[in-house]
């Protein structure tokens, strides 16, 4: 136990994370269509804002600027070819500031999905997605990264390949999906089936759990879906601020700090132990969040419909894996042989 | 014997059995038993439009309505899209000869800033699927790409998809553009994306959100059967 994330889980009995990174850039000036990972070497500032940003409202564990940084998505700027570099960066900026805060931070290198879709479905190979995660760990490794965060994945296999290159780097990992069809990833994951892949991993994570998605109930939903699945293992609940609405021209997430108090509070109560925000979560919504952690009691398991009462509803009906979802039966013809 | 039993011979199924089985086989998305089904169909004197109408859309519409009821997801509805694009691979050359009347042409990208594209891809396939014709300009595509691509390819309906709510507003500048230009009216003009949402569809002034890639099949079929109407009143 020599890495920082699990030391850190061993003294702590909840941790938080930080917020939005992609909100948070946006409102310094990142104009959409550029690279967020660009500005690690263009405005190295700014990042370090960024960071310390969550850094002084509380957060226990800051994820590094490099969620697009794998080369599958660098191509899309033609920057596939500093990928070590970017990622180097985006941890060398959050360790120099990690180490001059006086208390324990956890930097986490973030590993966002290829974007690709795998085969046999689409045309990347396993292999492929191996490498190209990879390539990023070790940037970010070399950068000085405690921990990888992978997240917002969908398909289980992106999943194992991300495992897979944490191994490669020789890093703990940490690894999130991010469930945004009806309780599913898009891929059609649901929350047991997380649980079971996990542990099924060679390389497994020191924690995981749910991110993004769709507002904070959804994800709340997912976290007691980890939970009754019976896994020791801590979750993590990163969840967006809200849902986004559309006034005056502007986009903004509906979720105040308030809200999100409540939510973080709520997703320990579920059985969270890393809690953090996503999408539209800014550092005073993480202020707000950790006060509340702080402050407030632990409390029994919420039901869904208290979830419902204090964050808002659910986006359906359903978290995917209840037993009234098996198919209908379709009458079938006889199969091929 | 009873393996021989479940060894179907498709080219043995008389038509009546062997429709229901190409649905079949698209749901299970079963690319060569597709392609072979349509070889057989077409050997036997349908037009290449009927092959396309009941047997791959029309399977199609199952896989459709199962994936927005939530029965199937995506990995299997793009295992089925790519059965269905095999067979349409067959037809779409004997469609233009024969001058089969069109589904429809949509006009698809991710808008400006924006560089997610698998719900992008989904909507694409899922719509050819249905039997139109898809024209994709990929990811971060500007205004000018969007009214290039009208201009050239007199779509019936433009397609934007924003996974980010910072990019999102930008289909908004699309769509003033059109105003603008006196374009609007001249297209279905349909949105998608995870931050999306329906409230955020009419405030831009798009014709429709669509939440999924089904959704979005459904909603084209309609408008499109809408404005045909609409020319046939006038």
């Amino acid at each position: 136990m020599t890495d920082a994330l699990s030391r850190m889980l061993a003294t702590r009995d909840w941790l938080m994370a930080d917020g939005a990174t992609g909100t948070n850039l946006f409102n310094m000036g990142l104009s959409s269509g550029e690279a967020p990972e660009l500005w690690n070497v263009d405005q190295p500032d700014k990042i370090r804002a960024l960071y310390r940003g969550a850094i002084d409202a509380g957060s226990d564990i800051f994820l590094t600027n490099s969620f697009g940084g794998n080369a599958s998505r660098l191509k899309l700027h033609d920057a596939q070819g500093r990928v070590r570099e970017l990622n180097r960066v985006a941890a060398e900026l959050g360790r120099e500031l990690a180490d001059a805060a006086g208390r324990d931070l956890v930097v986490a290198g973030s590993i966002g999905p290829t974007g690709e879709i795998m085969e046999p479905m689409g045309v990347l190979s396993y292999a492929a997605a191996v490498e190209i995660f990879h390539e990023q760990a070790e940037g970010l490794k070399e950068g000085g990264a405690d921990v990888l965060w992978v997240e917002t994945i969908s398909a289980p296999d992106e999943f194992k390949a991300a495992a897979e290159a944490a191994s490669l780097a020789g890093m703990p990992w940490v690894g999130t999906m991010s469930f945004d069809t009806a309780g599913r990833t898009m891929m059609g994951v649901t929350a047991t089936s997380l649980v079971e892949l996990v542990e099924k991993l060679p390389h497994k994570p020191l924690a995981f759990g749910a991110n993004c998605g769709v507002g904070a109930s959804d994800l709340l939903r997912t976290v007691l879906g980890f939970a009754a699945a019976g896994t020791e293992r801590p979750i993590i609940a990163k969840g967006n601020a809200g849902i986004p609405k559309y006034v005056d021209g502007h986009i903004h997430y509906d979720g105040t700090p308030e809200l999100m108090a409540d939510y973080a509070v709520l997703a320990r109560d579920c059985g969270a132990t890393i809690i953090g925000g996503c999408c539209g979560t800014t550092p005073e919504h993480l202020v707000a969040m950790r006060a509340a952690l702080e402050t407030r009691p632990r409390g029994a398991r919420p039901s869904l419909d208290e979830i419902a009462e204090r964050l808002g509803g659910f986006s359906s009906a359903s978290d995917g894996t209840g037993e009234g979802d098996t198919p209908p039966d379709r009458p079938r013809r006889r199969r091929r042989g | 014997m009873a393996e021989e039993d479940d060894d179907l011979i498709l080219s043995d199924l008389p038509d009546d059995e062997l429709v229901p089985q190409m649905h079949d086989d698209l749901y299970d998305g079963l690319k060569e038993e597709v392609v072979e089904g349509v070889e057989i169909l077409l050997s036997r004197g349908w037009t290449p439009y009927r092959v396309l109408t009941e047997a791959l859309v029309a399977g199609m519409t199952v896989v459709g309505n199962d994936f927005r009821d939530g029965i199937l997801f995506v990995p299997e509805v793009l295992l089925a899209a790519n059965a269905m694009k095999s067979g349409m691979g067959l037809l779409k050359p004997l469609l233009v000869e024969t001058g089969a009347p069109r589904m429809g042409k949509m006009v698809i990208g991710t808008v400006k800033g924006d560089i997610h594209d698998i719900g992008k891809n989904l909507v694409a396939m899922m719509m050819e699927g249905a039997g139109f014709e898809v024209v994709d300009l990929g990811i971060n595509t500007a205004v000018e790409a969007y009214l290039a691509a009208l201009e050239t390819e007199q779509p019936d309906i433009l397609g934007m998809s924003a996974l980010l709510t910072t990019t999102m507003p930008y289909m908004k500048i699309v769509i003033d553009t059109l105003t603008e230009k006196g374009l609007r009216d001249d297209y279905i003009v349909l949105v998608g994306g995870a931050p999306l949402n329906e409230e955020f569809g009419r405030a831009i002034g798009a014709d429709a959100y669509c939440r999924d890639a089904a959704v979005a099949v459904e909603t084209a079929k309609d408008f499109v059967a809408r404005k045909h109407n609409q020319v046939a009143a006038g």
